[in-house]
C-alpha cells in the first residue's frame, strides 16, 4: 500500500515539475492557424516557407498549422467547440455566417497596418460590410478542369459537362454542399443565394441525377486524381488548376460564363475561441505584406486582392486570364452570400441525402 | 486482503471505463435525443432513421460476405499453421500478424494505388499487351490501350478491402482453437472407421466452432462500421453506415443524427454478438469480443 502511495506521489511530483517547466517557457506564444489544405507556400518547389519566415520575424511566436478541406468541415469543428484556433481563412459566405452567429472577434487594425494594401473592390463586401471581422487573403473563381487528352472540346459547352454520361466514372464532384448546389443552381438558372425550398429541392434532385456518373466526391484528393488522369473532369477553384497544370499540362480550365460561375473571396478571421489575439493579428498582417503575399500567391496560384503585391509576382501569373479574368468574362459571375441558419441546415441535409442515397 | 488488492488494482480501469466509456455513451444518447438546431429534447433524429435502413442493410451484407470469404480463406491457413512444427508455427503466426503492424489507412491506400484505372496492375497489363503487339504477327491486331480492367470502385473491391484488412482477425482465433484440438480424438475417429471427410465434418469442424464464431464476429464488427474502405475503394454509390455517420459529424453539421445512427449501429453489433454467443453457447468457451 505504502509503495503505491509513494509511487503516486512521485508521479505527481514529476508531472508538477513538467507543469512548472512549461509555464516558465510560457513566454513563447503558440499560434494555432487553421487553413485550407494546399493553401500556403510551405517551401516546396522553390517557394518561400511563409510560416518559417513568420517565425523568424517573430521569434517568440510558434505556429501550429493544421488544415481543413471545406468551409463546412471547419465550421463543424469550431462549432463543436473544445479547441483553440487563432486564425482561420473561410470563404465569403462562411465569414458572413460565422459573423452572424458571433463566432468571430473584431479585428484591431492597429496591429494590421498592411491591410491598407487591400484593393477598394475587396472592401466593404456584403459578407462583412465594415471589414470589422475579416481581411481578404485571396480571391478566385470556380470552373471546370478537364483533360484535353480524353475530353472532346465539342462537349465542353457548360456545367452540363459534369452530367455527361459519355464520361461516366471519370467525373469528380465537389464534396461540400455550397459549391455543389451552386453548380446545380447555375445550370438550372436559379439564384445561387436562393432560400426557396422548392428550388433547393430541385437542385438536390439534379445532383442526385448526376450521382451515377460521378467517380468520387472530393476536395483536396482532386489533385492526385486529376494529375494522374484517374479522373478527367472536375469542377474546382482556378488557383488549384494552376497548381495542377504544372504537373499535367494536358489539363485545361473552362468557366461557363454564359451560365454564370462563382467568384469568391477567402478572408482571414479570428474565431472567438482564439487565445492569442495579438499574435493572430500579427500573423494576418504578415500575410498582407505585399512581398510576402506575392511569394505566397506565386505558389498557391490564387488571385491576390492587393494590386500592390503584383509588382513582386511572377509576370506570367499576373497576366494569366485563368487567375485574373477580365471584366467581360466576370459579368455573369456571382458570389455566395450568407444564408439564414435554417436554409444552411436544409441545404446541408439535402446534400447529405444526395451523398447517402 | 486478496479481495481488497483486486479492487484496488482494478480501480484505474474502472475509472477509465466510467470516464471514457460510460459518460461518452451518455453524451451520445443525449445528442441522439436532442434537436440539432435548438438543442431541446426531440425524437426528430430517430424519426429520420428509417431513411437509412437501406444503407444499414448494405453494410450488413458487405460485412457478412467479407466474413464468409475470410472464413473460407482463413480456415485452411489456420489449419495448416496449427499442424506445423513449433518453430514454423511461431514464424507463420508472426507473418499473419505482420500486416497489422502497418497503418490500416496506408494499407488501404496501397490497394487504391494497385487497383486504380491508372494504377500499377492496369499499367502492367497494358504494358504486357503493348509488348505482345510489338511482336507483330497474330498479336499485331491488339488495339491500343488494351487490357485495362475495371478493378476499383466496384462492390468486389470493397469486399477485397475488408477481407484484406480483417483476415488476421479470422485466422488468429481459428488457429488458437484448432491448435488446442486433442489429436487423440482425430485418431479415435479414424480408428473407428471415419474417412477424411467424415473426420473433418464430425470431429474437427464441431471442435473448431468456437474459433469460427469468434472469427466471424471479429471480422463482422469492424467491417460493418468501417467508413474508410468504402470511401476509398467503393464507388460514389457504395455508401456504408460508417460513411453516413462520419459525414454527419464532419460535413453535415448534424452530430445529433450521427449520434442516433451510432446507437443503431451499436445495437446491431450487440444483437449480432448475442446471436453468435447463443450459437456458441453449448460449446466450451463462448465467443468474446
Amino acid at each position: 500500500m505504502k509503495k503505491i502511495i509513494s509511487f503516486v506521489l512521485a508521479v505527481c511530483l514529476v508531472l508538477g515539475c513538467c507543469g512548472v517547466f512549461a509555464s516558465a517557457k510560457g513566454e513563447k506564444v503558440t499560434l494555432y492557424v487553421y487553413n485550407w489544405g494546399q493553401y500556403i507556400a510551405e517551401g516546396d518547389d522553390d517557394s518561400m516557407d511563409i510560416i518559417a519566415a513568420f517565425e523568424e520575424a517573430y521569434p517568440n511566436i510558434k505556429v501550429k498549422y493544421s488544415t481543413y478541406d471545406s468551409n463546412e468541415s471547419m465550421y463543424a469543428k469550431l462549432s463543436n467547440g473544445g479547441i483553440t484556433v487563432d486564425v482561420i481563412i473561410p470563404s465569403d459566405y462562411m465569414v458572413g455566417r460565422m459573423r452572424q452567429e458571433g463566432m468571430l472577434l473584431e479585428l484591431n487594425y492597429d496591429n494590421i497596418p498592411n491591410a491598407q494594401y487591400i484593393d477598394e473592390s475587396f472592401r466593404n463586401t456584403s459578407y462583412d460590410p465594415e471589414n470589422k471581422y475579416s481581411v481578404p487573403y485571396t480571391w478566385g473563381t470556380v470552373g471546370i478542369i478537364y483533360n484535353t487528352k480524353y475530353v472532346d472540346e465539342a462537349d465542353v459547352t457548360g456545367w452540363e459537362l459534369l452530367w455527361n454520361e459519355k464520361y461516366a466514372d471519370k467525373i469528380l464532384m465537389f464534396d461540400n454542399s455550397r459549391d455543389a448546389f451552386g453548380i446545380a443552381q447555375y445550370l438550372l438558372g436559379y439564384d445561387i443565394n436562393t432560400t426557396d425550398e422548392a428550388e433547393l429541392q430541385a437542385c438536390a434532385d439534379k445532383l442526385a441525377e448526376q450521382k451515377g456518373v460521378v467517380q468520387q466526391y472530393v476536395m483536396d484528393q482532386i489533385f492526385d486524381a486529376m494529375e494522374n488522369e484517374e479522373a478527367w473532369i472536375a469542377p474546382y477553384y482556378a488557383g488549384d488548376y494552376l497548381t495542377m497544370v504544372e504537373e499535367n499540362e494536358d489539363l485545361a480550365f473552362y468557366r461557363p460564363d454564359h451560365q454564370g460561375f462563382n467568384v469568391f473571396i477567402d478572408a482571414m478571421c479570428i474565431p472567438s475561441c482564439c487565445q492569442e489575439k495579438e499574435a493572430a493579428e500579427l500573423f494576418i498582417n504578415f500575410l498582407c505584406d505585399p512581398e510576402i503575399s506575392a511569394a505566397n500567391m506565386d505558389f498557391i496560384g490564387y488571385s491576390v486582392p492587393a494590386s500592390e503585391s503584383k509588382q513582386y509576382m511572377d509576370e506570367d501569373v499576373v497576366n494569366d486570364p485563368v487567375a485574373y479574368p477580365d471584366a467581360e468574362e466576370l459579368r455573369n459571375a456571382s458570389s455566395f452570400d450568407y444564408l439564414p441558419e435554417d436554409v444552411s441546415r436544409y441545404m446541408e441535409s439535402l446534400f447529405m441525402s444526395v451523398r447517402n442515397g | 486482503m486478496k479481495k481488497n488488492n483486486a479492487v484496488l488494482l482494478s480501480t484505474p480501469y474502472l475509472i477509465w471505463m466510467v470516464l471514457f466509456t460510460l459518460i461518452p455513451l451518455g453524451v451520445v444518447v443525449y445528442y441522439a435525443l436532442t434537436d440539432p438546431a435548438t438543442g431541446v429534447f426531440s425524437l426528430v433524429n430517430l424519426r429520420q432513421l428509417g431513411m437509412y435502413l437501406p444503407v444499414l442493410w448494405t453494410s450488413i451484407v458487405y460485412s457478412l460476405v467479407s466474413a464468409l470469404v475470410c472464413l473460407i480463406l482463413g480456415y485452411p491457413v489456420a489449419y495448416f499453421i496449427a499442424h506445423c512444427g513449433q518453430t514454423a508455427q511461431k514464424f507463420l503466426y508472426m507473418l499473419v500478424m505482420l500486416p497489422m503492424c502497418m497503418s490500416f489507412l496506408l494499407r488501404t491506400l496501397a490497394w487504391v494505388g494497385l487497383l486504380n484505372d491508372q494504377g500499377i496492375i492496369n499499367n502492367l497489363l497494358v504494358a504486357f499487351f503493348d509488348w505482345l503487339r510489338s511482336l507483330g504477327g497474330v498479336f499485331a491486331g491488339i488495339p491500343e490501350d488494351f487490357g485495362r480492367l475495371t478493378l476499383i470502385r466496384t462492390p468486389g473491391a470493397v469486399v477485397l478491402g475488408m477481407v484484406y484488412n480483417y483476415l488476421p482477425y479470422m485466422i488468429l482465433p481459428l488457429y488458437t482453437t484448432i491448435v488446442k484440438i486433442d489429436h487423440r480424438l482425430i485418431e479415435a475417429a479414424e480408428d473407428l472407421g471415419c474417412n477424411g471427410v467424415q473426420t473433418f465434418r464430425r470431429v474437427i469442424l464441431p471442435l473448431s466452432m468456437p474459433g469460427i464464431l469468434s472469427g466471424i464476429t471479429m471480422v463482422f464488427v469492424p467491417a460493418v462500421s468501417t467508413f474508410y474502405i468504402s470511401q476509398k475503394m467503393g464507388s460514389s454509390n457504395t455508401v456504408l453506415i460508417g460513411d453516413v455517420i462520419e459525414r454527419q459529424f464532419k460535413q453535415g453539421n448534424n452530430p445529433n443524427l450521427g449520434a442516433a445512427l451510432s446507437i443503431v449501429l451499436m445495437i446491431l453489433v450487440f444483437v449480432c454478438t448475442g446471436i453468435m454467443n447463443r450459437f456458441g453457447g453449448d460449446e466450451e468457451g463462448s465467443v468474446m469480443v
